[in-house]
């Protein structure tokens, strides 16, 4: 028989806990024979009656001692390990009077870290002035990052992303929207089907917009990255979105990647454009507004609108839908009121060469920027602009601002159609129709067109949506896209 | 590491919008939801400095050698001595005090009483006029016992002839001190100054004092760790109950001290003494935590707090990385419970080094040994389980010496990080005393207080600057 002991010096513990300790130790294999005192000259002898020899090891009373008999040495030192072990975490917190409360929410990034030690990335949404702190945080705990808010300082976004390279994370954002990663929605996000197709964009409901459609051809979405709105300027040179192009190529479940975002700076959308050839898979190009490139490299396609994206994608031929167009009598103004900041860019993309000149506060040429009174010219307005929503929700989830000028465009005289989306899931107003449908069904003159970003499985329910929106006499088509081309056909007159 | 992101349903840390939390669990993300507020208090800029010291390296080996220190550190009661003789850096003409530095001027009415309390009892004036040109003249230097290696409870006030605590940490080799404790009603601490107060701490000095050093010398130095943790299980928490550990200290001295060829008389009158004065141990108490935790000072970028202190006018904080500096905010009026006829109206600001005590992981920290005195500072049982529990969020770890019963033997959370203070706004919490604002009424009350916020934003601001230097993070 071989005997270990362990002693810690001015370790004090009541005899209970010693003596359950010294019986958890006995219950191991291998073990014959277990005491844990503290080591006072009784316990000492004690000991030493039973063949310890306690002796030379200069244990006094304030100091505790363990040992251990049995035939295997390395049995007894793991039993030893495992008292120290013991020793130090006290006995699991259990279903005591103590036990019963449930332990409070962590307050910061470190401490949940610590609750949830397999996390992977930050969702971060707090104000904006204090986001860039907490995403270098996150990035100092080794987790990716999603900035969803807004107003944090390029030059903070350049850093964070700098340092996340560094690291070999990622930062997403800030004013990153949405995303989809492993089928889990981050921020705003639309409940899709999951499948091959993977989605990055430096626009929130650009992204939205495309896999809602691809979800709605019947295809699927294995992951949607979002990069943050000035991804693609010069300052930030696409960090994010050359590190997102690099992983969806590495992804085996991403067979088909599609690029969404505004129209970039040129050498950046050339850089991104290179990457997007180097994963080896097909790429959909949509730059949103942009012309497009006169070369493109092999394997890559560019959709001027999201659900041409989307139909390339999903692989599947989009025949136009072949409508009656009302006729909005003596009416030729068009106005869009959205709350998606990527729609109306778009539609303004796609109404402009029917009509003209769109003036917007968000426009595709600065010339275009709305001052004042628009007189009779057209016009389309990003309601989720920072303009709009200082101090208020975002439009998605408070229709009542936007209530007020669909009420007032369609008092206009001149008035043709009204544009608007609707743009479903997590975080969104829980049901959209049921707020606009009022306001639709009094229009008297002007026709109410619109497009539903979602799906099925989303808590509002898309079907549910557009037929309610339908009852209320609005012409609701497949896509924004789709929608600004009819509207645009109304306010030129072509409608019979 | 490139595609980490995308390997499996993410494990998210969510903070701001709740319902994002909802989205992803019910996705089948696993997800924790966090309760954040903006950090150090909303000052953006040092939010940013904190930001660069999460998880630093420098920081993380810091705070494990520091906090090592701390828990290895075995501090044992070796004898008593004279505040002039033990002390170092101890002046002839010197009165220490509580907290962080202040003079004379700025003193409150308690700590001023105690201050002419000290002059009458070492002789330099006769009266408590000559007393007060005395201190107004300028003619005696005040100090923190801080920074004399000693503590003191309530003003803190120390005199060269005091008799004091030699506490010696077997581990380190550092010492720490601290005077022999008066009793409760009108006592020096709180600023009471007339003479049967002058003659009893005259008595400690001349009888008291001598028979602990010769029961002491007879016994040998006490371990303090183990008889804290003993009563830690007899429901002291070391701070404002101290009845178990008091007596354990009597069964410690009792036998030595007959044994040691005293005068009969004069240790029955000592231990008397001691046995009418449940409080007695709590200088102890607060020596041994000073023992403990300066073992952990000096140790370069570590943002462990090595002390709290309050001087009745502002509460300040020292952590081991940052030197000999205090971060200091104004001491907050404790909000607790009155004897009758007293109010919050009357209360002096929070005042003593006794927050050493919580420092160390025990008092507030350690409430959930102590239900038998939740009451007496305005809480329920639960609550005080409560309150060390949430301690933990911002301890660097906990001290397995000391465990909780009720906490199913959990350890007492230790080693307060300024970081996570500003970063998760929990406060460090204080069991205390309420003194009266005017000198020598004494206790009126007692409750729980925090450490206020702005020490540690200034702690954390403090340490960047020296990780700035060292080019450890972006210079400010």
């Amino acid at each position: 028989m071989a005997v270990e002991t362990l002693l810690r010096r001015g370790l004090y513990r009541d005899s209970v806990t010693l003596m359950r300790l010294a019986a958890a130790l006995e219950a191991r294999p291998g073990v014959a024979r277990a005491s844990a005192v503290m080591a006072t000259p009784a316990n000492l002898r004690m000991l030493a009656e039973h063949g310890v020899p306690a002796g030379g090891t200069e244990a006094g009373p304030n100091d505790l001692l363990i040992a251990v008999e049995g035939e295997d040495a390395d049995v007894l030192a793991r039993a030893l390990d495992e008292a120290a072990a013991l020793l130090e975490g006290g006995d699991a917190p259990a279903a005591s009077v103590a036990g019963a409360a449930a332990p409070p929410r962590p307050r910061s990034l470190a401490e949940a870290r610590d609750a949830l030690p397999e996390a992977t990335l930050a969702l971060i949404s707090c104000p904006g002035e204090y986001a860039a702190a907490e995403a270098a945080k996150a990035l100092r705990l080794g987790l990716d990052a999603m900035i969803f808010s807004d107003n944090v300082p390029v030059g903070d976004e350049v850093a964070l992303k700098r340092e996340a390279e560094r690291r070999g994370r990622v930062v997403m954002g800030p004013d990153c929207g949405t995303a989809i990663v492993g089928g889990v929605p981050l921020g705003f996000a639309n409940r899709v089907r999951r499948g091959s197709v993977g989605v990055v964009g430096a626009s929130g409901t650009g992204i939205q917009q495309a896999a809602c459609l691809i979800d709605r051809l019947g295809a699927g979405i294995s992951h949607a990255i979002g990069t943050g709105g000035r991804d693609l300027s010069r300052e930030v040179g696409g960090a994010t979105t050359l590190r997102a192009l690099a992983m969806l190529a590495e992804d085996e479940d991403t067979g088909t990647v599609v690029l969404v975002s505004k129209p970039p700076d040129e050498a950046v959308m050339r850089r991104v454009l290179d990457a997007a050839a180097e994963t080896g898979k097909p790429v959909v190009a949509c730059f949103v507004g942009a012309v497009p490139p006169p070369t493109l490299p092999a394997g890559m396609r560019f959709a001027a609108t999201l659900d041409e994206a989307a139909a390339l994608a999903a692989g599947v031929a989009v025949a136009p839908a072949d409508i009656d167009l009302p006729r909005a009598a003596g009416r030729n103004r068009l106005v869009g009121l959205f709350s998606g900041g990527t729609l109306c860019y778009e539609a303004q993309a796609v109404a402009a060469p029917v009509l003209g000149r769109v003036l917007s506060n968000a426009p595709l040429d600065p010339g275009d920027t709305l001052d004042g009174d628009p007189g009779g010219a057209h016009v389309m307005l990003d309601l989720g602009d920072d303009a709009f929503t200082r101090g208020r929700p975002h439009p998605m989830i408070d229709y009542g601002p936007r209530l007020e000028r669909i009420r007032d465009a369609a008092a206009a005289p001149d008035t043709a159609a009204i544009l608007i989306d609707v743009v479903l899931g997590t975080g969104a107003h829980e049901d959209p129709a049921a707020a606009l449908a009022p306001v639709i069904g009094e229009f008297d003159g002007p026709v109410a067109i619109g497009s539903v970003c979602g799906t099925e499985a989303d808590p509002q329910r898309l079907s549910r949506q557009e037929a309610a929106l339908r009852e209320a006499g609005t012409i609701v088509a497949g896509s924004n896209a789709q929608a600004a081309r009819i509207a645009a056909r109304i306010a030129s007159g072509e409608g019979s | 590491m490139s595609g980490g992101l995308l390997k499996g349903a993410p494990a998210v840390l969510n903070l701001g919008v709740g319902a994002f939390a909802e989205a992803i669990g019910a996705a089948g993300g696993s997800v924790v939801d966090i309760d954040w507020r903006p950090p150090a208090g909303g000052a953006r800029e040092a939010g940013t400095e904190l930001a660069a010291l999460v998880n630093h390296p420098r920081i993380e080996a810091a705070n494990r050698e520091a906090f090592g220190r701390f828990l290895a550190a075995e501090p044992r009661v070796t004898g008593i001595g004279s505040a002039i003789d033990v002390l170092p850096g101890m002046g002839a003409r010197t009165v220490l005090h509580a907290g962080a530095p202040v003079a004379w001027e700025a003193m409150c009415g308690p700590m001023r009483g105690a201050v002419l309390g000290a002059i009458l009892f070492e002789g330099w004036a006769d009266d408590l006029d000559g007393a007060l040109s005395l201190a107004e003249s300028g003619a005696i230097a005040f100090d923190p016992c801080h920074h004399h290696r000693a503590v003191g409870p309530m003003s803190g006030i120390t005199s060269p002839s005091m008799p004091m605590w030699i506490v010696e940490n077997a581990d380190g080799g550092n010492a720490a001190f601290s005077g022999l404790n008066e009793g409760l009603g009108k006592v020096l601490r709180f600023g009471a100054n007339r003479p049967e107060v002058i003659e009893r701490l005259r008595w400690m000095r001349d009888g008291l004092a001598g028979v602990l050093a010769r029961a002491l010398g007879e016994g040998g130095p006490i371990e303090l760790k183990p008889l804290i943790a003993q009563a830690l299980h007899m429901g002291d928490e070391a701070h404002n109950r101290n009845a178990a550990a008091t007596s354990l200290l009597i069964k410690r001295l009792v036998p030595p001290a007959l044994r040691s060829g005293a005068d009969p008389e004069s240790v029955a009158r000592a231990f008397a003494f001691m046995a009418g004065n449940d409080h007695f141990f709590i200088n102890l108490s607060m020596a041994a935590c000073k023992a403990m935790l300066d073992a952990a000072r000096g140790v370069p970028f570590s943002s462990m707090v090595t002390a709290m202190a309050r001087n009745g006018v502002e509460f300040g904080i020292r952590t081991s990385g940052t030197g000999d500096r205090w971060f200091t905010a104004p001491a907050p009026v404790v909000d607790g419970l009155y004897f009758s006829g007293f109010g919050k109206e009357d209360a002096a600001r929070d005042i003593g080094d006794s927050a050493i005590t919580e420092t160390a992981g025990l008092g507030g920290f350690a409430m959930a040994a102590a239900p038998a005195i939740v009451r007496f500072v305005g809480g329920s049982a639960s609550e005080a389980i409560a309150a060390s529990r949430e301690m933990r969020r911002i301890t660097i770890g906990e001290n397995p010496a000391f465990t909780l019963p009720i906490l199913d033997f959990a350890a007492a959370p230790a080693g307060i990080d300024a970081r996570k203070v500003a970063d998760g706004g929990v406060l460090p919490i204080v069991n205390t005393g309420i003194a009266h604002r005017e000198a020598g009424v004494g206790q009126i009350g007692a409750g729980i207080t925090a450490a206020p916020m702005g020490c540690f934003v200034q702690a954390v601001r403090a340490l960047y600057r020296e990780l700035a230097a060292a080019g450890e993070v972006p210079a400010a």
